[in-house]
């Protein structure tokens, strides 16, 4: 390694150039030496590009039960034609009976027309029970052994709003007296930083506000969790663990359907119910009634109620993202 | 007329932009007005999407006591609060949670510094009462808390308080709405402290620690 020789006076440049007569850039010198070390080059570069173009078609060789040929080559949600969006369904459908022997429907529910949906808060009653993130996690299909939910729920210090300072490992008793709680999930932006930094728009703004992602369109890249100033992404480190029993079997393309390894998954305001009119699972879970969902198009709606008649503030609002989730406060 | 505007060409120019003005204001009222006749049939003859129930959860069914026996099948054997309090007369000066003895022992009692006839009927132990004497049925609990908690109440008849359960949009189906008391333990109306479920394992909540400084 560390020869201590001197470059060899026996191979000399040659060229009245002020080289040291060794380094590899000079002029092959004549003999067998030469010939030995292009040979040697010659198979190095042969090896290397082998390697390159086996690296490069390794994920055609990993297309197993897992990952099908049709998955591979499925198009982006929006440019799949209705036939083939019963096709892919039909797929995925099978691939939940196979991998997790469910029988599921899935749907594809669209927007309604003239619907925008909004959700409120009521932070003078949560009492941090965390039942909404316990009826995420069953409503969506998460995996069992992480604990994952779309809903995290800060337990706060009165007098402050810092939800960062907020701490969601909390396990006592609840409510505490100087405590407050603050669920917070997807706040559905009005302009959303996860949609504008996805390098292949695997993410996007649904006409009734709702922030969805393709599953399997998505390259996992987690640039839209870094960019979300409310940690409201999730990624799937492992293929979701669930037992077939638990999993809930009425599921929609965008969102609760069982999720692939490696993608990035969040909040949809439950979509799959709540676009058939249904209220949102975490709503139905919470026993102290302190979520208020509903149609911010809908003058008469609930939740506009509480946006005109209540003291109502968005998380980081100063961000201008212009969240559609509110929180609120009772006199 | 025409030495007139001769003398003064720029009359002409105002004659036209009065002209375009009432023109364009013309224009303006025939499409708010005709516009709106247009529309009125249009509405009418779009009948309304046809709105399913709310429904109210009712409050409590008349209470009965548990004497603790059973009868031959085993049901518990109960008894209305009647067969009791229409042979007695009303103790006024029992009406803390420390003082409830017999039947009504253990109880957890702490609302405000209501007794115990400021809500039950003493005519008529099977029902309940409001502050003007009228009685009222169990059931129909929430007009008695209805008295005092009125900003609960206008919050819960708008939406926005109470929990739920069903459509968000009335169209689509039926929702039903819990009442005061499947929440709130009229005895006790302060939520009893819970623990938590589902302790979050991700990666990314890390327990909160202090800032190093």
């Amino acid at each position: 390694m560390n020869d201590p020789s001197p470059p060899s006076p026996k191979t000399p440049c040659g060229g009245n150039c002020s080289c040291s007569g060794g380094s590899a850039n000079a002029s092959p010198p004549p003999g067998d030496d030469g010939s030995t070390r292009r040979a040697v080059l010659k198979g190095l570069g042969a090896t290397l590009g082998v390697a390159a173009y086996a690296k490069a078609l390794a994920p055609l060789t990993e297309l197993t039960k897992e990952t099908s040929m049709d998955e591979f080559l499925q198009k982006h949600y929006k440019e799949l034609s209705k036939d083939e969006i019963a096709t892919v369904i039909t797929r995925l459908t099978q691939e939940a009976k196979e991998q997790y022997g469910a029988d599921v429907t899935i749907s594809d529910p669209k927007p309604q027309e003239g619907v925008k949906f909004g959700y409120a808060l009521n932070l003078s009653i949560c009492n941090g029970c965390r039942k909404c993130a316990e009826a995420c996690h069953l409503e969506n299909n998460h995996d069992r052994p992480s604990h994952q939910s779309y809903i995290r729920v800060f337990e706060m210090t009165k007098g402050s709003m810092d939800f960062e300072k907020g701490n969601v490992h909390y396990d006592h008793p609840v409510p505490q007296p100087d405590k407050y709680y603050m669920p917070v999930q997807c706040q559905q932006c009005e302009h959303p930083p996860c949609v504008d930094v996805c390098p292949v728009e695997a993410t996007w703004k649904e006409k009734d506000g709702i922030v969805v992602v393709d599953y399997n369109w998505c390259i996992g890249c987690r640039y839209c969790e870094a960019a979300c100033p409310y940690h409201a992404r999730r990624f799937n480190w492992q293929k979701p663990q669930i037992p077939a029993a638990e999993i809930n079997p009425d599921q929609s393309y965008l969102s609760n359907r069982i999720r692939p390894q490696g993608v990035m998954e969040k909040c949809t305001f439950c979509l799959h119910r709540t676009r058939n009119g249904r209220l949102p699972a975490c709503l139905e879970a919470c026993p102290t009634g302190a979520r208020v969902f509903g149609d911010l198009n809908d003058p008469a709606s609930e939740v506009r109620y509480v946006l005109e008649n209540k003291r109502v503030f968005v998380l980081k609002e100063e961000l201008g993202l212009k969240p559609q989730f509110f929180y609120f406060f009772d006199e | 007329m025409s030495r007139l505007l001769k003398q003064h060409p720029s009359l002409a120019w105002i004659a036209l932009v009065v002209f375009a003005t009432l023109c364009s204001l013309a224009v303006v009222w025939a499409q708010k007005n005709l516009g709106a006749a247009e529309s009125a049939p249009v509405m009418k003859s779009q009948p309304k999407p046809e709105k399913h129930p709310v429904t109210i959860k009712p409050g409590p069914p008349t209470p009965r006591l548990d004497t603790g026996l059973k009868d031959a099948q085993g049901n518990a054997i109960t008894a209305a609060c009647s067969t009791c309090h229409s042979t007695t007369t009303p103790n006024t000066t029992r009406n803390t949670a420390h003082d409830l003895f017999q039947a009504h022992r253990g109880l957890s009692y702490a609302h405000g510094q209501l007794t115990c006839l400021s809500c039950h009927n003493a005519k008529d132990y099977d029902t309940l009462h409001l502050a003007d004497g009228r009685s009222v049925a169990f059931p129909d609990v929430m007009t008695l808390c209805a008295q005092c908690h009125g900003t609960a109440m206008r919050d819960y008849l708008h939406g926005s308080h109470g929990g739920m359960n069903g459509h968000w949009d009335l169209s689509k189906g039926p929702r039903v709405r819990n009442n005061c008391v499947n929440c709130h333990d009229p005895h006790h109306p302060e939520f009893p402290l819970v623990r938590p479920v589902l302790p979050p394992r991700d990666r990314i909540s890390v327990p909160n620690v202090p800032a190093e400084h």
